[in-house]
């Protein structure tokens, strides 16, 4: 049973794309802590933490690909999942300061305090406990996808409508999050994080290791999306992305498809950002902001949807050239940059890089092939 | 619970309107079962609201609709009237453009359609057997590797069968299969149906007064949203009223 969804997850592509990860998840750290920083191969910290984040961001794109390019949803709200993932995450780092604030309450995080808050609330309550709080990351960004599917995939929401409504979710959070009343620290969000599990954030192991468990995360989850994509479960998806209608006139109740997948890939958001929190050290409510959901999308494009690794290398390649273009004077333009790149793929490259990469070795195969009367090759994912 | 009809499908008065226009207007028959029926009719006689109202597509504001004699299909939506055994295929030709033939009738094949089983499936050798069957009955074995977008015309009305069959149906509703066929692929649509009307009940929808001569079974016109004529083709076609309809005054 078991071993044959291994082997059926696992052809030639994706075996390597894994081994990939898995020598990344090794050898930065490797370079970063065992070779001395007079070698040319060491890997400073500094970079150790941002390949980190990418790996974060590779994780979450995953999870758009997994709904988007296999089943049609296009969500401009993932990123509210991502950041309360993140926000479950920044409650446990909160609770670990203890004593070691500015106002050095053993149990008020800071801004309580300074907010004149005499008690904890009670949803804060068991986020010192560090599996409690790992339940959480998953548990309420999963029932928020739970319920926000439910209704929306019964009401047969779809298409650009649902696009709008995940982005207003989002938004609404973000507006929610920014206001101190609601008790997570307001404006400037969560930080000054000490320790997790007992070892210092900041430590260059601590990044090291954090570092490792993304990329570990990046094979998990696309394991997952693998095994999902490739069963007959997965076939039912692509089935709801070309045809809907068809689909439940053939008995399929699409809205049950719909939600088990928009539910797995909030999950997967989640875990994205609740790993990417003590990498980066804070968490605050612009990480709702619409415009980062819209931008892991753009990764995805990039890549190449519907095809998961696409999605995990447009995220790396679009925040490298991020990072790159907006630490250098041409900064200002980034956005203008990040735009014309959308529209350049959306006209030239719609099948992303990947995508066009697979499409074109598909082409040459069936060119040496003899029996290429007719072109034989995978289609343009529909909108 | 008791049959309130012997009848397979039984239409009682069935009206819908759009915006007051009245698609279909009162609409009552009943097909028995084994039957095959050959409905007919001018543009906007109400032939696909039909089967709209038939699939769960469309609710009517009037009327009720049986199917097997217990089952109100009025009060259901498409995946439960699906799961019931009642099968569309489509005017234009609606296959899984990027599945393969095999993967299309996969999916169509009668099976466990939740989504738990779904993930955990796993094609037995008695699912192998059926799929090839079916490719060997709609005449696609050669193509079976082959993507839906891939295949001609033809060749994907032929899958659209395919995959009715696949969901093993009690009642097939088939619409205008012959549209957009060569006059051989015409000839064997209909032998294909009528091999499947051996086990199943089918409703036709056709234009083609050929193809339904052809197919040779009772007829059903229909005008304005309701019966107009009900008999065999030529007595039909002999019909005043419906040469008047389909031929203008």
């Amino acid at each position: 049973m078991t071993l044959h969804i291994l082997i059926r997850s696992l052809d030639r592509g994706a075996a390597l794309f894994l081994i990939v990860i898995a020598a990344i998840a090794l050898g930065v750290p490797a370079l970063n802590l065992a070779v001395p920083e007079s070698s040319a191969f060491h890997v400073p910290t500094y970079l150790v933490s941002l390949f980190g984040k990418y790996a974060c961001y590779a994780l979450l794109a995953l999870s758009i690909d997994l709904i988007w390019g296999f089943c049609g949803i296009l969500s401009l709200g993932h990123g509210a999942f991502f950041a309360l993932g993140g926000y479950a995450m920044g409650m446990y780092l909160m609770r670990q300061i203890g004593t070691r604030g500015v106002y050095a309450d053993p149990i008020l995080p800071d801004f309580m305090v300074f907010l004149n808050w005499k008690q904890l609330p009670v949803y804060w309550y068991g986020f010192q406990y560090f599996p409690y709080a790992a339940l959480m990351v998953v548990l309420v960004p999963g029932a928020l996808a739970f319920v926000f599917g439910w209704f929306a995939f019964r009401s047969r929401v779809t298409g650009v409508y649902l696009s709008i409504i995940t982005q207003a979710l989002t938004f609404a959070l973000m507006l929610g999050f920014f206001r101190n009343n609601f008790g997570f620290g307001g404006n400037n969000g969560l930080t000054d994080f000490k320790d997790i599990l007992g070892f210092n954030v900041q430590a260059e192991t601590t990044r090291a290791v954090l570092f490792a468990i993304s990329c570990l995360a990046i094979m998990l989850g696309f394991f997952t999306c693998r095994a999902v994509v490739t069963s007959k479960f997965g076939k039912v998806l692509i089935a709801i992305r070309d045809a809907e209608a068809r689909t439940r006139f053939l008995g399929y109740r699409v809205e049950s498809y719909k939600l088990v997948v928009f539910t797995l890939s909030a999950c997967m958001a989640a875990i994205a950002g609740a790993l990417y929190v003590p990498q980066v050290g804070i968490i605050n409510p612009s990480e709702f902001a619409p415009g980062n959901s819209i931008e892991a999308v753009i990764w995805v494009a990039v890549g190449g949807r519907g095809t998961l690794t696409g999605a995990v290398i447009g995220a790396v390649l679009v925040n490298y050239a991020k990072t790159f273009f907006t630490s250098g004077a041409l900064a200002p333009y980034w956005l203008f940059m990040l735009g014309a790149l959308f529209i350049a793929v959306t006209l030239l490259l719609p099948r992303g890089v990947v995508g066009t990469w697979r499409h074109w070795t598909a082409l040459r195969r069936d060119r040496a092939s003899a029996a290429a009367e007719d072109g034989v090759t995978d289609p343009l994912p529909a909108e | 619970m008791e049959a309130l009809t012997a009848a397979l499908l039984y239409l009682d008065g069935v009206t819908v309107s759009f915006d007051g226009f009245k698609a279909l207007n009162n609409l009552s028959f009943a097909i028995e079962p084994g039957e095959m029926r050959a409905i007919i009719g001018p543009n906007g006689a109400g032939k696909t609201t039909m089967m709209d109202v038939v699939t769960g597509k469309t609710r009517p504001d009037l009327g009720e609709v049986i199917f097997d004699g217990l089952h109100n299909l009025t009060r259901l939506d498409e995946t439960e009237i699906a799961e019931l055994g009642i099968g569309r295929k489509f005017q234009k030709p609606t296959v899984f453009e990027s599945h393969t033939v095999h993967d299309n009738l996969e999916l169509a094949l009668k099976s466990d359609r939740r989504a738990r089983a779904a993930l955990w499936w796993r094609e037995s050798t008695d699912e192998r057997r059926r799929i090839e069957q079916l490719l060997e009955i709609v005449r696609l074995t050669a193509v079976r590797d082959r993507f839906a977008s891939s295949l001609s015309h033809g060749q994907r009305q032929w899958l659209e069968i395919g995959m009715l069959l696949a969901q093993e149906p009690k009642l097939l509703l088939v619409d205008e299969p012959a549209a957009g066929m060569t006059d051989a692929e015409t000839r064997q649509t209909a032998a294909l149906l009528r091999e499947i009307n051996r086990d199943r009940t089918v409703i036709v929808v056709e234009h083609d007064m050929a193809f339904v001569r052809d197919l040779d079974v009772k007829v059903t016109c229909l005008h304005e949203g309701s019966v107009l004529a009900e008999g065999t083709i030529d007595q039909v076609s002999a019909n005043e009223r419906v040469v008047e309809v389909y031929l203008g005054r």
